[in-house]
């Protein structure tokens, strides 16, 4: 049976990514590590991240994994998640700026700092009425992702669905065509992005309970 | 637009879940286990454990229910209680844990803070503040910070300490008033207020729920992006859900 591979840097806790993507694995094993050969025979890859993008940069670079991911890209089933995702674009400015692996055009900004809150949309419901309330960074909690095309990951996940985040920056991918989901906070931002055979997103479908798990099902199941 | 955050709160000791009053009077309340799943299935957006033991070799025993607790959940965990070393980080998050909580640990030595921020990074790591309010009538409202469960005063401003906390690496503050702790007379909305203008960082009220009008007290008057409650929910007076509706219906945006 075909393998699900985790790309294991040493600087996440894949404890909970692990115990998910085993429960929608049916069956199949689920491969946490940092040895290339092992992560080449899964069928499907996941790149976790939390922590620095520079840290992480530096990681993948010393377990020779940036070439695992490159050569996976351009093959394999290939899910980023939060800071791996933001590895996948081509710049962050996190740590004072660092090159990432560019496997979207684009670069990875931070939220502007903390500033009054913005009126909610009508149809998203009335807003608290809070004096002085501003939109913190981290953005930390529940948030809904807009669908903004189709793809065999949203199979089975209503549109506007909500997800976890914890990030302070975020991703601009260059082309329009590669985001596939956006979320509102501060400003919408791609909170999805795919393009061939990989995928992304800033939020963690481990954590966002029934919705997540349906996102990882659909991903170990996809054959692009 | 982000949505603020209920977390019910599990006070645990040596394995089971109890809650006492202002700190003190301990109660039985259930298994962890089974009370976590009671509250994901209610559609908690959270959970926090605090370790209220927090004696050392208790600890296989905290690590045995948060690895149990994280096998049935797919929320977030945050554990607290006796976290000293970035050992204690290391083997919480490595069980299961998504966030660990500081508070003792921090007063001791603030640079701990920012040592498990940058190994782990600062979206993990949440500093707990006990603070009591410590001015005279009359005076403008002051906060001081308690550590030792509450036992030990320190000195320290609460509003300046968590300023300073922030710089030092967290991500997220846990207030707890000491003297609404386990009272049901509402949270301490000026303690959170202060705190919530002082810092960029969200913050999670608590200490003092009795009722559904506290949790949007918290979260209107005190600013907080996330409220934390145990008796109400332990004791069945309101599921999270009857809570979400509730506030919902006033407004707030929350996850239904």
């Amino acid at each position: 049976m075909s393998a699900i591979g985790v790309i294991d840097y040493g600087m996440g806790n894949l404890h909970s990514l692990g115990k998910s993507l085993e429960r929608v694995a049916e069956g199949r094993r689920v491969e946490i590590s940092y040895d290339p050969d092992k992560l080449l025979k899964c069928d499907h890859l996941v790149l976790p991240g939390v922590g620095g993008v520079r840290a992480c940069m530096n990681e993948l670079r010393r377990l020779e994994l940036n070439e695992l991911v490159m050569e996976v890209a351009r093959k394999k089933p290939l899910l980023g998640i939060c800071l791996g995702m933001q590895v996948m674009l081509e710049h962050s400015d996190e740590n004072g700026g660092v090159a990432a692996l560019g496997l979207f055009p684009g670069n990875v900004v931070r939220f502007p700092d903390p500033q009054p809150a913005e009126p909610s949309p009508a149809a998203d419901g009335p807003s608290p009425a809070h004096h002085g309330d501003r939109l913190k960074v981290p953005h930390m909690g529940w948030n809904r992702v807009r669908q903004t095309r189709p793809h065999p990951v949203w199979q089975g996940v209503p549109d506007d669905s909500w997800f976890y985040f914890v990030h302070s920056y975020h991703a601009l991918p260059q082309n329009p065509a590669h985001t596939l989901g956006t979320t509102d906070y501060i400003h919408p931002f791609a909170s999805a992005i795919a393009r061939d055979n990989i995928v992304a997103f800033q939020f963690h479908p481990e954590k966002s309970q029934g919705v997540g798990m349906t996102l990882l099902s659909n991903f170990v199941n996809w054959t692009p | 637009m982000l949505a603020k955050r209920i977390i019910p709160c599990l006070d645990i000791d040596r394995g089971r879940v109890v809650k006492g009053v202002k700190f003190e009077e301990v109660r039985d309340a259930g298994d962890p286990v089974e009370v976590a799943r009671r509250y994901d299935q209610q559609g908690a957006d959270e959970l926090v454990f605090l370790d209220i033991t927090a004696s050392s070799e208790d600890r296989p025993t905290l690590f045995a229910t948060v690895e149990a607790v994280a096998r049935e959940i797919y929320i977030p965990l945050t554990v607290g209680g006796g976290v000293r070393t970035c050992a204690d980080v290391r083997a919480l998050l490595s069980r299961g844990a998504d966030k660990v909580s500081i508070n003792t640990a921090a007063v001791d030595n603030p640079d701990f803070v920012t040592e498990a921020a940058d190994r782990y990074g600062v979206q993990c790591i949440v500093v707990a503040i006990d603070a009591k309010r410590v001015n005279k009538k009359k005076e403008a409202p002051r906060w001081e910070v308690f550590t030792h469960g509450g036992r030990k005063a320190t000195g320290i401003d609460a509003v300046e300490w968590a300023a300073k906390m922030v710089e030092k690496g967290a991500g997220e503050l846990l207030l707890t008033s000491m003297d609404r702790d386990g009272t049901k007379a509402g949270y301490d909305v000026e303690f959170l207020r202060a705190v919530s203008d002082a810092v960029p960082v969200p913050i999670v009220a608590s200490g003092g729920v009795g009722s559904l009008e506290h949790l949007y007290e918290g979260l209107d008057q005190g600013g907080a992006d996330a409220v934390l409650a145990a008796s109400i929910f332990h004791q069945g007076t309101y599921t999270v859900g009857q809570a979400k509706q509730f506030l919902a219906g006033h407004g707030v945006r929350v996850r239904l």
